[in-house]
């Protein structure tokens, strides 16, 4: 249904894609070269504010500023201040205009600095946005992507390193995605824009400076990812290791080190955490039958918790241990770096709970 | 004699909503506008269905203003298919994307940023349109409208924030809840103006000149003094923070039908042309109790339709383990 879909090889870190008959072909069609998360999300952005005239961004420091951390530079330069606008710092109020220009048929991009500041402007996310296509019986969408960095970032304490994911994706009439790498910042992020839905989308700014190889097909100007697709990051046969942005990369690693010592992990990148890819864990459940979930995030109700109460609801039988839950620790966020560092989850956390239940 | 005719309309459908909740044929919250008449049909007056209307919950009227009937109306107040939002909505949740009218918003205030932004929407188009943004006197103290109000000014956006001003949020008098009750000066930079929203001519004329001024310049503020018979929703008796001498004079001073009765009167209509024209619309209101009233319930299916307009396979679960179900997207409910 959304254009550029994509179909997933099943190994790391490269994609094939069906040839299409339309689609030109590309020679170099295997050349790698790299982006950064915030290069593919910059490029993401300007590619679909030059596609569909609706599209606009607002936030904070978006224009002049070239954004606070810069994934909006050059835009306000090559699409004007029409479409890139800077807005004075009040997210109740812009999320709020937003919201109303979508429901009149804009697409507007809505940037928060970090989603700790979207909590002033969470009835507007929630009551209008997700709710409105539902009362008024179909008539009136909101097709908005709510976008900016989500979780903890690096010795910003407790105010401004909360992870939102659990909340907005217990939200029907939300959709959230949560891109891990550049691939996925680019295709989630287009199809999010073009999406006629409202879109929670959480990145990660730790992420934003990381370069991962991106080939030709990433690079196409109509390159999305399905939503609600899960990506297997890396197949394995021993233990399932289930997480979403930043936390994926510490899986692959966690994977690394525990198959030179002979335990095969598979990686699943949630890419969406609503709705939520339940196929795809489960067909990974069924081949190791032990789940680990990782996620910054607290773990009262979150996303590990869900996972772990639909594995028991539709695969209590192909469970050989509990799904255990690697979450962030139930503190506020410490500011002193061991203290910050003991509050979330490290590579070796994740390697002694699989090795607990193997 | 339109305005009149309207007006009356809209005092019986809310008067006929008075009675069929306390009759329990509606329930949760009913938000009358009982006494407001002339505010909205001045506004209307003086405006195109190509502008935008938005409003808070206090919102049964503006659906006959734009463009639906008072079958509908009921129909949803009693939760039935045929409702205004198929029985989804209820009471504070009436809209019609056709004649951008945009709700029916529950949460107080909320409306006001969401106004804006419709606002930006025509100009971000190039459209000669406005949009109303209608709140009360209790919402005027939201800091979300100051928000909006800072950015409309930035901005230049063509939205009239219209402050009806009945005098109480919810029980509280407007003395007891802003230091400032002068509403139309509140906007600081942004001008203005005070309007006596029981004169329906008064209003159409104030509107025409806002919105041209809108159009123009960028926003206005315009503050409708107002009053509402009924409580703040059926639940409230709106007798504890007022007196019922406060409200028989308003009846018998200024109410809004019955100046434009005089009016008519005075010049020329019939008295029987009157009586004529409640008897219709006495008529067309006891009629649609009794559509609505008869009927039909929304079928189970319809709980899980419209949540995304592409739902991409999600499945959505239901109350019972293992039961999930992918949303349709079906605005116009044919099965």
């Amino acid at each position: 249904m959304l254009p550029g879909l994509l179909q997933q090889a099943r190994t790391h870190g490269v994609l094939c894609r069906l040839p299409r008959l339309t689609a030109a072909i590309r020679g170099f069609a295997s050349a790698q070269s790299e982006m950064t998360v915030r290069d593919a999300l910059n490029s993401a952005l300007d590619e679909e504010l030059a596609r569909d005239d609706k599209v606009y961004i607002l936030g904070e420091e978006v224009g002049e500023y070239q954004g606070a951390y810069k994934i909006t530079r050059g835009l306000l330069q090559k699409y004007g201040a029409d479409r890139v606008k800077d807005t004075p710092i009040t997210e109740a109020g812009f999320t709020g205009i937003a919201v109303g220009s979508a429901f009149a048929g804009l697409k507007p991009v809505c940037e928060f600095m970090t989603w700790n500041f979207a909590m002033q402007a969470i009835d507007q996310i929630i009551n209008s946005a997700a709710k409105t296509l539902y009362m008024s019986a179909g008539q009136i969408n909101c097709p908005i992507v709510f976008r900016g960095p989500n979780g903890a970032a690096a010795g910003v304490a407790a105010q401004h390193s909360q992870c939102f994911a659990a909340w907005y994706s217990s939200v029907p009439g939300l959709k959230v995605l949560a891109p891990y790498d550049s691939e996925d910042a680019r295709g989630l992020l287009k199809a999010a824009i073009r999406d006629p839905d409202p879109v929670v989308f959480l990145e990660n700014e730790i992420m934003y400076g990381q370069a991962f190889p991106v080939n030709a097909q990433v690079l196409d100007k109509d390159f999305t990812l399905p939503i609600g697709k899960a990506k297997v990051m890396r197949e394995g046969k021993h233990v399932t290791l289930v997480s979403f942005s930043k936390m994926v990369g510490y899986c692959l690693k966690a994977a690394d080190h525990l198959s030179k010592e002979g335990v095969h992990c598979e990686v699943i990148n949630l890419r969406t955490i609503k709705p939520l890819d339940k196929d795809t864990l489960l067909a990974s459940i069924k081949k190791t039958h032990k789940m680990v979930t990782v996620e910054e995030g607290w773990p009262q109700c979150g996303v590990g918790a869900e996972i772990a109460a639909l594995m028991q609801e539709l695969a209590f039988d192909e469970l050989d241990a509990p799904v255990l839950r690697v979450t962030g620790a139930e503190v506020p966020m410490p500011y002193a770096a061991n203290l910050e560092a003991a509050a979330l989850p490290q590579v070796d956390d994740i390697i002694k709970v699989v090795k607990s239940i193997l | 004699m339109h305005f009149y005719k309207l007006m009356y309309k809209l005092r019986r459908m809310e008067i006929a909503a008075d009675m069929m909740y306390k009759a329990k044929f509606i329930r949760g919250f009913c938000h009358l506008y009982d006494g407001q008449e002339a505010v909205l049909t001045g506004i209307e007056a003086a405006i195109t269905l190509e502008d935008s209307i938005i409003t808070s919950y206090r919102d049964h009227c503006q659906h006959i203003t734009r463009g639906g009937s008072v079958k509908e109306l009921m129909a949803e107040l009693m939760g039935k298919s045929e409702g205004a939002t198929r029985g989804l909505g209820g009471s504070m949740h009436i809209y019609n994307r056709k004649t951008n009218f945009y709700g029916g918003n529950g949460i107080v205030g909320a409306q006001i940023p969401l106004g804006a932004g419709i606002a930006l929407a025509h100009k971000y188009r190039g459209e000669p349109n406005v949009c109303i943004t209608m709140y009360g006197d209790g919402a005027a103290n939201q800091g979300q409208k100051y928000e909006a109000l800072n950015m409309a000014g930035l901005w230049n956006l063509p939205v009239i924030f219209v402050c009806e001003n009945n005098h109480y949020g919810m029980g509280t008098a407007e003395w007891r809840a802003a230091k400032s009750p002068n509403f139309y000066t509140r906007g600081d930079y942004i001008p203005g103006i005070k309007v006596d929203g029981m004169d329906v001519l008064a209003v159409k004329h104030a509107v025409a000149f806002a919105k041209a001024y809108a159009l123009a310049n960028g926003p206005i503020i315009m503050e409708m003094d107002t009053y509402r018979y009924h409580g703040h929703s059926m639940s409230d008796p709106g007798s504890t923070y007022r007196t019922r001498d406060e409200i028989n004079a308003m009846r018998t001073e200024r109410d809004p039908i019955e100046r434009v009765k005089k009016l008519l009167l005075a010049n020329g209509v019939e008295a029987g042309e009157l009586k004529r024209a409640d008897k219709d619309v006495k008529k067309e209101v006891d009629d649609a109790v009794e559509a609505a009233k008869a009927g039909t319930i929304p079928p189970d299916s319809w709980l899980w339709r419209n949540m995304y307009v592409a739902p991409l396979g999600a499945e959505m679960r239901g109350v019972l383990p293992g039961q999930y179900r992918v949303p349709d997207f079906d605005p116009e409910y044919k099965t």
